[in-house]
This record gives structure tokens, C-alpha cells and sequence, in this order.
């Protein structure tokens, strides 16, 4: 077996495992009074201090959350609506077309149901988005935009957007500036006070921890609308009862990511670039997608012409070879990818396209299991691609 | 590839081969345990569900439905209970062009068609069959009742009642050579306890008899939208007289009683039938009972899977429309056409239906051929 779909969700780390287990044992709410809550609640406040730490962001600005969709829907709805109630006119949402669905529906149900006008950036042929379209946007609405939320590296193609610059461009229109840096955390060095950014999101499954904990890293002087109202939880902006286990894990899987991203970094994108270099020489016509430079040290992603992805994919997993179509499902219809659309790739290229993403425990190994299997599976999805209909 | 069906056939012991196939898995319970005894028969099996709707919710859902969301689930569900890989397969615009709109442009050309027979042959044994032979696989399995043995000779189910040799008829010889119908020898009550024994949570789900592309069952409304209101006159075919208006021609099949709207009653006073339907003068005929009655039938697009095509005439027995009566018939046929004298005649033959030939056998009808009938 193959297993090359960290980007989608990567083995637990054992340190996360076992914290996770250690802590489920013991009993306490975190919001009890007596002495098993105070305990619970000392396990939740180290742990925001240690990803506060790992992410150079201040404790009081860590959210717990249940997740990277929880996160980016509190981010883009709760500030959204807070700033629409601080001023009236501040009903336009900034975004980019390459974000992950967890962003770009939740910006499109605020245009159906909460009166939003939506701008969204276009990227370049790499997925890359430019500084100067974020601040022609905001030269002609400034006044009226709500919030501008793009992503730090995309989920697909794994470009990595330049953040800094992007963020001190809404900084200049004072329009607070969420990132999406579910991808990001552990594989580039993430910086939340050095990027500038208002909000981020980052969630515990794609760096080694459980699934259905994250956070949202949210400037003290910024303020969000509750999604889920209750006990006044996480600064009254994230109700419900503290999840110690999950929340003790994730601060320990985000500890360990950050401290080893560099020399993680390091050996996957040298096993990656051996993954492209291999796949190119097997399949010479393929298209690499995304930023050949400035992407995330995991990612590989390729149209293959004349196939389509799920073809490809059913007959690599059929010989244990693990990844995805990177494209959005619904009912597991496999739809063109609105990244490589939005990059300029025709239907086609974007229906034929497969993500290959490295993690913490890939080894040359499944590199070498891959390319045995590919150029046979190529060949047998472009035969399918074109079916001979018999009579 | 009568080794294929040699392992896992309906009929007989053959030997066991393995193969790879794909099943077609609806969602009902029949592909489910189709599916299921593909597995336990040893076979290398790949379960994929066929998206055909464009918007999922506007389909039905049943047994043999296979169009909604929730089809989907039971489908992907039963997969992971027989722990088999899964696939949904997008193949909404085939099916569409292919069977939707013929449905359509059927129905406005006079005739009446037969979707599921339609899907079967352009969609389950032609796009996807394709699809999976190219992508490597021997054949595809399917939860159709009917019988296709070792001697690759396609027979009725056990069960009559559920019995769909008559929409598989359409398949080629090509097409049926890479096809397995594990539950021909099964009644439907067999196969739903097998479900629930396989803890198989479709085992309980509803039948679904109506065409899944139209969730309300209203066939008429479904073609009004398409075709427009083309309002014309019911004619009597006895005196000529315009007896009625209608609302669109292509709403009415031949044989029909209800929902003619006559203004006057016939001058016996016994009920009328249409007849038949003129699209080019947008006229309905009705007419007596016994003025339905047809002794010929010609047909069209013959397809001959029971053996070689006889030179001459045939004595066999035909049957015109699914679940419709057999009669005793002699069946000519060429490379183009089928003609068939009817040994007894037949109320409400409709162009546009298959007429099958079956050979009678104590082992199970065996089908003969197909052709679409023309008049």
C-alpha cells in the first residue's frame, strides 16, 4: 500500500495518540469549578498556549474549534456580520476563486442569504494570487468591504500565496484579513502576529492530530458573530463544552509539526520532487500543475491528457496506490476542478488532473510503488476514455 | 467469456474462474445481492453506482430507482458491507441524451417507448460496459431478473412476475457475452431474505415500477413541459367524425382507454380506445375494442441472440410490451426487419415497444431476438 493522500488526512503522531488517550481518561469539563474542572481546564489553557506558541499568536487569541470547516465559516460569516453591524455598508466579501469549498460557500451563502456582494480575485496559470488585484478591489470598494479571506496555500495545486504581502494590502484599507492555513501549518513556517493576517485557520487532522479539533486564531481587536451560541465558551465566540482530549492532542500534533516543519520540509519535498521527476519521465506529456517553486513541500499534482482522474484513480487504487482527484464531490460525482478552472485549464486538463500529497510517514518506497503502477493505469484510462460502442 | 459466467452464472456448475467484474449497484436490494454473491463466488468485484440525474433530488427513489442521492448512500452502503471498492460513475449527460430525450422525441414522434429497455441498451450495457472493459474489467453484474447460463443462452427468471428478460432482449450478443445476472434462478422474496441474512440494509426498500426520470409519476405533465400544449382532434375511426379535442398527441399510447375526454360517446355506446396517433396531422384515432386488434407486427433493428437467425419463418412465442401477454406467433427476420404473424391477435400493440421472441422451455423461456416495433 501506497498512501498518498496526506493533504486529504495524515496517521495520527504517536505523541498526539497517546496524549489524546492519556487525557480521555480523566473526567472533568473544563468549565466546572470544582477540582477535576480546574484540572481539565489547565490541561485546555497549556494547550493554547503551546499552539499560540507554535503559531506566534498571543493564548487569548486561540478559538478552539470542531475543525478547519467550523473555522472558516466562523472566520468569514462571524466577521462578516460583525463588521456589517459595526458599519451598515460593509456588505462585500473579498476572496479568491482557487479557496476550498469550507470558504468559498460559506462567502456564497452569505451573497444568497445575508444580502453579501462578492468579489472574488482571479489567480494566475499557477493558482497564484497578486497583490495588485487584491488592492485594485480594494481601491474601488474599500469603503464597503467586509472582509477579505484567501487562502495560505491551496489544498489542490499547493501554491503557496504570498500572505504577508497580501494581508499589509487589506492592512492599508484597514479591512480585516482571514487565511485559510489548513494546508500550510507544518509544511511552511506559519507566523499568524509576522503575517499581519486578522484571522486563521488551522485544524488538527492534515498535521498529525485527531480529527474535529482546530482552531481559530482571531485578533484580540477583531471581532466575530457566534455560529454556536451557549455556555459562553472560547471568548463567547465558540459555545460548547471543551473537547480536553481533542484539544490536548491537536496542541501537541501542532507543536511537533511546527518544531519539525523545517527539516520535514526538507526530506518530503526531496522525496516529491523525485515523485515528479519519475512521473514526468514516465508519462512525459503530463501538465504539473500548480507553482513549480513555491509549493507546499508534499504536493504533486498532474493532468494526465487523455485520461480522466477517476478512472486513474479507481486503477491505482485498485494496486493499493492511494490519492485523489483533488476536486469536489457531491454524491462522489467527481466535478472539474474549480482550482485548475479558475487557473485556466480547460475542462479537460481539469477533469484529467490527480493529486499526489506526501506526509510524515511516506517513504521512497511509495514513490517507487507508484510509478510501477502508473504508466499501465495511464494507458488503460485513456483506452477507457474513448469507449468503442458496440452495434 | 462463457468462462465468466461458468463461475457465477445463474444456471449450471461450471468451473469457478476468477474474474474481475463490476456491479452495477443501484441502490436497490437486487443489484445489492447481485453484488454480494459476485463476492462470495470468489470474484475479484468492484461496485459502481451510475449518477444519471442532473439535479439528484428531483428522481425517484425504490428498488430499482437509481437516481437519488440517497439511492447513492444505500448503494455506497452495501459496498462497504460486502467490503468492496466503490465508484460513482457521472454519466448523467449519456443517459440524457440517450434515453431522456429518446424518451421524448419518441413520444412526440407517435410512439411509445421504453425507457429502462433504452438505459440497458445505451447506458448498463454500452457506456459503462465499455467504460469497465477498457478500464480492465471481464464483465458487469447486475441485480436484472433473468437467467443467462453457461450456454450464454439469455432465459425468463424463475420468478415471473419480477421477470426482465424482456428488457435485456435489446442486448447484443457482444453485450451479453460480458454480462452476469446472478439472480435469475432467485425469486424477489428469495433475494430480499438473502438481504436482510446478508444484513443488508436495503433488504426492506419499496419496489419502484415507475420511470425514474419522472418523480411524480406523471408522464403527461413530464412531456407537456417538454413538448408544449399542441391542442388537436380525437377522431373516430368508425365514422370520421372529430369526436374530442386533446391537449397534445403525444400524451396518449395506443390501447388507451382512460383520459380521452370525449365529447360524444361512441354511437354503440361501448367504450373507445385510441387507435393510433398521427403527429404529422396531430390527430388521435380512437375506435372499438376489437379494432385494436393487430394479427402483424413489423418491426425494426432485430437483434437475434438465440442461436443463428433462422432462414425462414419460425414458430415461437412473442411477447409485445413488459409484462405484457405472450402469444404464439411466426417469426420472420433479416439482417433489417422482424415480422411476426400473430396466431392469435392482440389488443394495444405500440410502435416504439420491443417485441421479444421466446423459444418455450421447461428450463426457462429462452429469449430468441428483439426488434422495435414499427406498425
Amino acid at each position: 500500500m501506497a498512501y498518498l493522500d496526506h493533504a486529504a488526512t495524515t496517521p495520527v503522531l504517536d505523541e498526539a495518540l497517546e496524549a489524546y488517550v492519556a487525557t480521555a481518561r480523566e473526567v472533568g469539563n473544563a468549565s466546572s469549578l470544582h477540582a477535576s474542572g480546574r484540572r481539565a481546564r489547565r490541561r485546555v489553557e497549556e494547550s493554547r498556549e503551546r499552539v499560540a506558541a507554535a503559531l506566534g499568536a498571543r493564548p487569548s487569541e486561540v478559538i478552539f474549534t470542531g475543525g478547519g470547516t467550523e473555522s472558516d465559516n466562523l472566520a468569514v460569516k462571524g466577521v462578516y456580520w460583525a463588521r456589517r453591524d459595526a458599519e451598515a455598508r460593509r456588505i462585500r466579501v473579498v476572496s479568491s476563486a482557487v479557496e476550498h469549498h469550507a470558504v468559498l460557500d460559506a462567502v456564497d451563502w452569505l451573497a444568497q442569504h445575508e444580502g453579501a456582494e462578492v468579489g472574488l480575485l482571479p489567480v494566475d496559470e499557477v493558482g497564484r494570487l497578486h497583490p495588485d488585484a487584491l488592492r485594485a478591489e480594494l481601491a474601488e470598494h474599500g469603503d464597503r468591504v467586509a472582509l477579505v479571506t484567501a487562502m495560505w496555500a491551496n489544498n489542490e495545486v499547493g501554491t503557496v500565496q504570498r500572505i504577508a504581502e497580501l494581508a499589509a494590502v487589506a492592512a492599508e484599507y484597514r479591512v480585516p484579513f482571514h487565511t485559510d492555513a489548513i494546508q500550510a501549518v507544518g509544511q511552511v513556517p506559519v507566523d499568524f502576529a509576522a503575517s499581519g493576517v486578522a484571522a486563521l485557520t488551522v485544524t488538527g487532522h492534515k498535521l498529525g492530530g485527531p480529527v474535529g479539533v482546530g482552531a481559530l486564531v482571531l485578533a484580540r481587536d477583531v471581532a466575530a458573530v457566534p455560529l454556536l451560541h451557549g455556555g459562553g465558551q472560547e471568548r463567547d465566540v465558540r459555545s460548547g463544552t471543551l473537547d480536553t482530549a481533542g484539544v490536548v492532542a491537536f496542541a501537541v500534533a501542532v507543536e511537533t509539526a511546527v518544531k519539525g516543519q523545517q527539516e520535514y520540509a526538507t526530506r518530503v519535498a526531496a522525496l516529491r520532487d523525485d515523485l515528479v521527476r519519475r512521473v514526468r519521465h514516465a508519462v512525459p506529456e503530463v501538465v504539473y500543475n500548480g507553482d513549480p517553486e513555491d509549493r507546499l513541500p508534499g504536493n504533486a499534482h498532474f493532468s494526465f491528457p487523455g485520461c480522466e482522474g477517476d478512472a486513474l484513480l479507481l486503477l491505482l487504487d485498485a494496486q493499493g496506490i492511494y490519492c485523489s482527484t483533488g476536486s469536489a464531490c457531491s454524491a462522489g460525482v467527481a466535478q472539474p476542478s474549480h482550482v485548475l478552472l479558475a487557473m485556466g485549464a480547460d475542462d479537460d486538463r481539469a477533469r484529467s488532473s490527480l493529486r499526489f500529497s506526501l506526509g510524515h510517514t511516506s517513504t521512497a518506497q511509495d514513490v517507487d510503488a507508484l510509478i510501477a503502477a502508473l504508466p499501465a493505469a495511464v494507458d488503460r484510462a485513456r483506452r477507457a476514455a474513448t469507449p468503442r460502442t458496440p452495434r | 467469456m462463457g468462462e465468466v459466467r461458468a463461475g457465477i452464472g445463474s444456471t449450471g456448475e461450471g468451473r469457478v474462474v476468477r474474474v474481475r467484474v463490476l456491479a452495477a449497484m443501484s441502490g436497490g436490494v437486487d443489484s445489492a445481492v447481485a453484488a454480494a454473491r459476485a463476492v462470495e463466488a470468489g470474484h475479484d468485484v468492484t461496485g459502481v453506482h451510475l449518477a444519471l440525474a442532473r439535479n439528484p433530488q428531483t428522481y425517484r427513489t425504490g428498488a430499482r430507482g437509481c437516481c437519488t442521492l440517497e439511492d447513492s448512500r444505500d448503494a455506497r452502503r452495501a459496498a462497504d458491507v460486502l467490503g468492496i471498492p466503490f465508484y460513482v460513475w457521472d454519466m448523467a449527460d449519456r443517459f440524457h441524451a440517450d434515453v431522456v430525450d429518446d424518451f421524448v422525441a419518441e413520444y412526440a414522434a407517435g410512439r411509445t417507448p421504453n425507457p429502462c429497455l433504452r438505459c440497458n441498451e445505451k447506458i448498463k450495457f454500452a457506456a459503462v460496459l465499455d467504460r469497465a472493459v477498457a478500464l480492465g474489467f471481464d464483465a458487469v453484474v447486475t441485480g436484472h431478473h433473468a437467467r443467462l447460463g453457461p450456454d450464454g443462452l439469455l432465459r425468463r427468471s424463475v420468478d415471473e412476475a419480477k421477470d426482465q428478460s424482456y428488457v435485456l432482449a435489446v442486448l447484443t450478443r457482444e453485450q451479453l457475452d460480458r454480462s452476469i445476472f446472478p439472480l435469475g434462478d432467485s425469486t424477489k422474496a428469495q433475494v430480499r431474505q438473502e438481504a436482510a441474512r446478508r444484513g443488508l440494509a436495503v433488504a426492506d426498500k419499496p419496489d419502484s415500477h415507475d420511470i425514474c426520470f419522472i418523480a411524480d409519476g406523471d408522464t403527461r405533465g413530464f412531456l407537456a413541459q417538454r413538448l408544449g400544449e399542441t391542442p388537436g382532434d380525437v377522431v373516430d375511426a368508425t365514422t370520421g367524425a372529430v369526436v374530442g379535442q386533446h391537449s397534445g398527441a403525444y400524451a396518449y399510447t395506443v390501447g388507451q382507454r382512460r383520459g380521452l375526454h370525449l365529447d360524444r360517446p361512441a354511437p354503440d355506446g361501448r367504450p373507445r380506445y385510441v387507435l393510433s396517433i398521427t403527429p404529422k396531422t396531430n390527430t388521435v384515432t380512437v375506435g372499438p375494442a376489437e379494432a385494436l386488434e393487430v394479427a402483424t407486427v413489423h418491426a425494426a433493428r432485430p437483434v437475434w441472440i438465440g442461436g443463428p437467425r433462422p432462414d425462414g419463418p419460425i414458430e415461437c412465442e412473442v411477447q409485445l410490451r413488459a409484462h405484457g401477454v405472450v402469444v404464439p406467433a411466426a417469426v420472420t427476420v433479416d439482417a433489417d426487419r422482424l415480422h411476426a404473424d400473430l396466431r392469435r391477435p392482440v389488443r394495444g400493440v405500440a410502435a416504439g415497444q420491443a417485441i421479444v421472441a421466446y423459444r418455450p422451455d421447461p428450463a426457462g423461456d429462452v429469449v430468441l431476438g428483439s426488434a422495435t416495433i414499427t406498425d
